[in-house]
């Protein structure tokens, strides 16, 4: 016999936090899109231009995936530049929120017992077969993976490496260049991340989706999740 | 899956959730209210940069091995006109710098001064708003000692660079910057690069660094440095040309 019930899932700090990035990494990445379109090449090192050897190169991205719509690099700049602040100090208080809750502790830090390597191959085997662990409401092994990653490695670098590319910073703060290496490099990383941040995006809805969209989409709004219980009878 | 989640609804939701996104997002960057908060991150972007960080901060200068095998040129390559050409087949001998506005001792410097008064040399990073970057040595004289050659008013506010090349819509190049960064040592008036003079693509005979900017506000082909209190009465008034015609940023520290 199979029983449901609704357990309190998602923090007020968690849900605002989602909410506003969800709208603040699409302004991002699509006003980021825009500002790559003006030179859409990417070299290492700390000098790069048009003569340089790039080592990537791409066709501009189409309107659909720029803000605006049309080509404009300096209003790319002005969204890229003004919401920068609410992802990094929307970053920056979520971190401080999370550590002073537990939030990170309880529900984000890995246990001894989920990294061993049988644990992690059985939950790879689990996501394979579109189990996502829903009858306990916690995170799974994986997915505390993945937001660590996101939230610690992945943004922080996104953010720094931006800050890089402002020749004021640079000279204010010189240690910038110095962590990626030169001003093109961290550029290269920049886009690296914007486009881990859009893989992780993607991944994430579609995850969602499988794993029963309107009871996490509740999750997300209200904090409160289902979980199915099986009772041995 | 859910019933309701079908593929066709879900496809569906996210053509119709992306392109009103969109068009929201065009039509918000239109919409007044919404437009003054975007442009005052712009302020406050400045406001924090110079709040937080040090005014006299160099800009990173680079070894020769670091120059870039070919500095790119931008903008106008070749200013139009008989008068620039004139200038250019007489190795710009004739070329006058006039320093003028809010200063006491209003007056002109030809090369020759300019190359003779005191130097700095520094191998820097130029950085185009476009995103690339290539690393140049510049020779000039710093803005400064111009400044006080002239005797700049305790009025003044703002240094502007009256350009020789004519843009779209028949408007003059022109770039400003504040006090700041006027007077900080590694604002020049470079009229080499690498060792050579400045070639018409990147400026000659002389052209603005202001190296903790980005590339459109280091002003090329400078026939006039004026001192002002206000930027609003010069030309369309937003304090250059990409700021006037375009929307770019008065400040480009970032």
């Amino acid at each position: 016999m199979t029983t449901s019930r609704k357990i309190f899932r998602h923090r007020l700090s968690t849900r605002i936090w989602h909410w506003v990035n969800a709208v603040t990494i699409f302004v991002m990445l699509m006003s980021g899109l825009m500002i790559f379109n003006a030179h859409p090449r990417l070299y290492w090192g700390h000098y790069g231009a048009n003569g340089d050897a790039a080592w990537l190169e791409l066709p501009r991205f189409p309107g659909w995936a720029t803000i605006p719509s049309s080509y404009s690099l300096a209003e790319g700049r002005h969204w890229h530049l003004a919401f920068a602040w609410v992802l990094g100090f929307g970053l920056l208080a979520y971190m401080i929120i999370s550590l002073l809750n537990g939030h990170f502790r309880k529900d984000v830090a890995l246990s001894r017992a989920e990294v061993a390597p049988a644990h992690l191959i059985d939950d790879v085997k689990k996501h394979a077969r579109l189990d996502f662990h829903s009858d306990t409401g916690r995170y799974n092994p994986l997915q505390k993976i993945t937001y660590s990653l996101i939230m610690f490695v992945v943004l922080p670098l996104a953010i720094l490496s931006g800050l890089t590319l402002s020749p004021g910073m640079n000279a204010a703060w010189p240690w910038l260049i110095d962590i990626f290496g030169g001003r093109q490099s961290a550029r290269s990383i920049h886009f690296i991340m914007a486009a881990a941040i859009a893989a992780f995006i993607v991944v994430h809805l579609l995850l969602v989706l499988l794993a029963g969209p309107i009871n996490e989409m509740r999750s997300m709004i209200t904090g409160w999740f289902r979980i199915s219980e099986r009772n041995a009878s | 899956m859910s019933r309701i989640f079908t593929r066709r609804s879900v496809v569906t939701g996210f053509a119709v959730g992306s392109g009103a996104l969109l068009s929201g997002c065009d039509a918000l960057g239109r919409n007044e209210t919404f437009r003054g908060m975007l442009l005052s991150a712009e302020d406050g972007n400045f406001t924090i940069q110079r709040a937080l960080t040090d005014r006299m901060a160099l800009a990173r200068e680079f070894g020769p091995e670091h120059l870039s095998p070919v500095f790119r040129a931008n903008g106008t390559v070749l200013p139009e006109g008989a008068a620039y050409a004139k200038h250019v087949a007489e190795k710009f001998a004739n070329w006058k710098v006039a320093v003028d506005g809010l200063v006491t001792r209003p007056q002109s410097f030809d090369m020759a001064t300019l190359r003779s008064m005191p130097q700095r040399s520094q191998i820097t990073r130029h950085d185009c708003v476009e995103g690339w970057s290539a690393i140049g040595k510049w020779t000039g004289v710093p803005l400064k000692l111009i400044l006080d050659a002239v005797g700049l008013s305790t009025r003044a506010r703002y240094i502007v660079f009256h350009c020789a090349d004519m843009m779209k819509g028949n408007h003059r190049y022109y770039e400003s910057i504040d006090l700041v960064d006027a007077f900080h040592p590694q604002t020049i008036l470079a009229w080499a690069l690498n060792d050579a003079l400045v070639p018409v693509p990147n400026g000659a005979p002389v052209r603005l660094r202001v190296e903790r900017q980005l590339g459109y506000k280091h002003a090329k082909y400078i026939e006039r440095i004026e001192a002002v209190d206000d930027l609003t009465k010069v030309y369309r008034g937003k304090g250059g040309y990409w700021e006037d015609g375009s929307g770019y940023e008065w400040y480009a520290g970032l």
